[in-house]
């Protein structure tokens, strides 16, 4: 049996659902873990990092991890390896490479 | 207040009357007067819309499904290849259940190119969840932009209000026009069922559905339009009432007694309307059922109708290109087949590319309707 037919008796029917495609429940897209899409991993470098967040500005999703105003860490259940936290990593701090996935 | 207007300066101050929150549109001809005309009231501030003026059609239909998502009554104008390049976007409009309505100077599509009209572009969109409304007169046109706003905020469904491109768009009508107030009550407010930008209650638009959901959110977008025809009745008669003029989702001309009568929509039933009076002259039984709704099709009201004739000839402005028959032939074919008697459909394809379709064209379909039969499968007509 596929793994989602356990779930299936907590699935909606269509006429439970809301009027047009949107999600209203906002923590839903916390179900889906998308980090397995993942071919190249960011590796943040904390002895390097200078905390100025660009890469928490930019990450597409909410994968990079802050607190108290300083980067902490990558959550690696939903980033999905786009690299662009790396890239705009000022070049002179370079706290953060992507690696691949499987070596 | 009467006023000479052609078709497009007639939606354009529909348009005005209406005051949209937001217009994004991208001119192309037959339809870019609609969008100029309104960009003038944006200009000299009649009007209070945002008026963004984009680089395609395609994002001309993207920024209206951005605009709607954020509760904005949104309009915008288009044809033929614009209405082709927006394609991807209004599904998404439909699958949103955004109720952005848009006019249509129908023209035909490229290649070879051609700027008149006929009912390509828009039947060519015919499955993507949009309500289609075409239109016989330029006053039908006004009229029915109006209704659109209504009916597509109520059903939560876009809505198209095509009207004949140059046939149409560009020709001179008298038409009787309503004063601003009464169509802005008529209108009334939009409620929208969500907002994106409510921080209140926040909501995903458009999210990523695997095959658990995918159906399930179409399915109900399919609800949407079972139900819209009911939507579409109300608001006719609540027009009907609040003007004192209206329409009916189809419109059966001389059919009390007839035996064949011809199915078609847009500015042709105007030029088969003089062809039945001529027949109807000489004593022949026909008549004519205008179909103005195409999208929900109206498919209870047009089999009860149709059902009772001999022959039914099916007149479309498009072609398929699928070796058979046009769209609506083969659409009015299909919902007379359960009957037990059912009357016998020619098909005839008409008018592509804005060629002429004459008094004496419609009366020679007339004439084989009475006939009962003809030769080919498909006759287009006035093609060399």
């Amino acid at each position: 049996m596929r793994k989602g037919a356990k779930t299936m008796a907590k699935l909606k029917s269509w006429r439970e659902l809301p009027c047009g495609a949107i999600i209203d429940d906002p923590k839903a897209v916390l179900e889906n873990k998308t980090g397995a899409w993942r071919g190249v991993r960011p590796v943040w470098h904390e002895d390097k990092c200078i905390h100025c967040l660009t890469c928490w500005i930019y990450c597409p999703d909410a994968a990079i991890i802050v607190k108290d105003g300083k980067m902490t860490g990558i959550n690696y259940d939903y980033c999905k390896g786009c690299g662009i936290c790396a890239a705009v990593c000022p070049p002179k701090t370079h706290a953060i490479d992507m690696e691949k996935e499987r070596k | 207040m009467i006023l000479a207007k052609t078709g497009n300066e007639a939606l354009a101050y529909a348009m005005k009357q209406i005051n949209p929150d937001v217009v994004a549109a991208y001119p192309i001809t037959p339809s870019t007067e609609i969008v100029q005309i309104f960009a003038g009231y944006v200009n000299d501030g009649l009007v209070d819309s945002e008026f963004v003026a984009v680089e395609s059609e395609h994002s001309a239909m993207a920024a209206c499904i951005g605009s709607a998502a954020c509760g904005c009554r949104t309009m915008t104008a288009t044809a033929s290849q614009g209405l082709a390049l927006m394609h991807e976007m209004l599904f998404i409009a439909g699958g949103l259940r955004l109720p952005i309505v848009m006019c249509v100077a129908s023209r035909s599509l490229s290649s070879p190119l051609n700027i008149h009209g006929d009912h390509s572009d828009s039947i060519a969109s015919r499955d993507s969840g949009w309500m289609q409304f075409f239109c016989e007169t330029v006053q039908e046109g006004y009229d029915t932009l109006i209704q659109c706003i209504k009916t597509a905020e109520r059903a939560s469904l876009p809505a198209i209000c095509a009207v004949d491109g140059f046939i149409l768009s560009h020709c001179l009508e008298r038409i009787e026009t309503f004063e601003d107030k009464a169509v802005r009550d008529f209108i009334g407010k939009w409620k929208p069922n969500w907002n994106l930008l409510n921080i209140k209650q926040p909501i995903l638009v458009g999210p990523a559905t695997m095959q658990d959901y995918y159906f399930e959110f179409k399915r109900a977008q399919i609800e949407g339009m079972n139900k819209a025809l009911s939507v579409i009745l109300d608001v006719q008669a609540e027009f009907k009432r609040t003007f004192g003029r209206g329409y009916d989702v189809i419109d059966e001309y001389r059919c009390e007694d007839a035996e064949a009568v011809a199915l078609l929509m847009g500015s042709a039933c105007g030029t088969m309307r003089e062809a039945v009076d001529v027949l109807r002259g000489e004593g022949k039984k026909v008549g004519m059922v205008k179909l103005r709704v195409f999208r929900p099709l109206p498919h209870s009201i047009l089999k009860e109708s149709l059902k009772r004739f001999k022959t039914v000839a099916v007149m479309d402005r498009a072609d398929a290109v699928n070796s058979y028959g046009g769209p609506l032939y083969t659409e009015a074919t299909s919902l007379l087949y359960d009957l037990p008697q059912r009357p016998r459909a020619l098909s005839y394809v008409y008018g592509l590319g804005g060629k002429e379709f004459t008094p004496l064209d419609a009366a020679m379909v007339l004439e084989q309707a009475l006939k009962g039969s003809k030769d080919e499968l498909v006759t287009y007509v006035g093609v060399r």
